[in-house]
């Protein structure tokens, strides 16, 4: 009876042990970040802008940016994220010029520059929409990051799992914070604030 | 005339719109309450439609499929964020609604994904949608559209307490 009593215990033991194990594993492993160590997010990229124009980590560099990554046919969180940095962008008044917003897509095969053209007209015209070929933005991704899946639909279409928050970068393009999804205007407004705080007055 | 004119007047007083004015076989079994859409940006290909169906009939019943003429294809998806990430995946074999209960589709929840956008949803304008379920057949309606952020009105906020203006489609949409 004792024996077995022994043998449960160390069973449970061992396997408490394993889930623990797996969940630090999964934690440290997960493709998007709490907190991360500041040298460890961004990085160089080639790109281009929605108006065709090769871009680069250089054309932000000199101001904070705010970076998000997303896709135009996405029906929900990417058009109500840049609605939300649009009104964000409002509320900063004058600071707003202080710092660079950028829309990184994650579906560089439908989203042309063109298309993203056309889909950030409906927002704060500041934000510029950043497109790449498939490598170049794996790239761009990796270096921030960001988690993106595509996820094939019964009818031979597909959706795309994707972080959903928006990175804030400093001027010398070190990592500075996170705005969440659906964060509230004050704390996220703040944080903007914050980063044009730490704009090189020029 | 007169009592359409009244009816209207009524479903804009009490502003929630409460239940669509459906038609199609199913309606009657289930019923399709405050359904709304957010308007689309320029260019984008697709949109999303909420709404709260409730089953009245004694056994449980499935939504199965949708289709518009605003959209390519109609499809019924789950949209969670997991960890940061967000995830979009179709509900396979259709939602679930339980019998003489309901299930509402919101933002960050179910929703009727509109595939292949024809033209943008433009907040003020409306669409027709046609939702077929399992056993009560179609069921039609007409969906009005709000401004992008818009959460909809009706389902968050529970019962009553609805203010005009902020709901159904009616009168100006509020940004929050």
């Amino acid at each position: 009876m004792r024996t077995r009593h022994w043998v449960i215990t160390a069973v449970s033991g061992v396997a408490g042990f394993a889930v623990a194990a797996l969940a630090i594993f999964f934690v440290a492993g997960a493709p998007h970040i709490g907190h991360v160590g500041v040298a460890s997010i961004g990085g160089p990229f080639t790109l281009v802008d929605d108006t065709g124009k090769p871009v680069s980590d250089k054309t932000l560099a000199g101001k904070p940016y705010a970076i998000y990554f997303g896709y135009t046919y996405c029906p929900e969180v990417c058009p109500t994220t840049l609605f939300d940095l649009t009104r964000w962008i409002k509320k900063l008044g004058p600071d707003a010029d202080k710092l660079n917003y950028v829309f990184v897509t994650v579906d560089p095969e439908r989203d042309t520059p063109k298309l993203m053209h056309a889909y950030l007209a409906s927002f704060d015209k500041r934000i510029r929409g950043f497109t790449g070929t498939p490598a170049q933005i794996a790239k761009i991704a990796g270096e921030y990051r960001v988690y993106y899946k595509k996820v094939p639909s019964s009818d031979g279409s597909y959706t795309m799992d994707h972080s959903s928050m928006i990175y804030l970068m400093d001027a010398d393009e070190r990592f500075d914070s996170l705005i969440a999804y659906q964060e509230k205007d004050a704390s996220a407004v703040a944080k903007l604030k914050n980063l044009a705080s730490q704009a090189p007055t020029s | 005339m007169r009592i359409l004119s009244k009816l209207v007047f009524i479903a804009a007083l009490i502003a929630a719109a409460p239940v669509a004015f459906a038609q199609g076989t199913g309606a009657g079994k289930i019923t399709v309450e405050q359904p709304w859409a957010r308007a689309t940006p320029a260019g984008a290909m697709t949109g999303a439609a909420y709404m709260t169906l409730a089953n009245k009939a004694k056994t449980a019943d499935r939504l199965t499929g949708a289709s518009s003429d605003v959209a390519a294809k109609v499809q019924i998806h789950e949209m969670k964020v997991v960890n940061g990430v967000m995830q979009m995946r179709e509900v396979a074999g259709g939602l679930a609604i339980p019998a003489g209960g309901s299930v509402t589709l919101k933002p960050g929840s179910y929703h009727v994904m509109l595939m292949g956008l024809k033209k943008p949803l433009v907040a003020g304008q409306s669409f027709p949608l046609t939702l077929t379920f399992a056993k009560a057949g179609t069921i039609s309606v007409t969906v009005p559209v709000q401004a992008m952020g818009a959460t909809g009105g009706g389902g968050m906020s529970g019962m009553g307490g609805m203010q005009p203006g902020k709901s159904g489609g009616m009168g100006k949409m509020e940004m929050k």
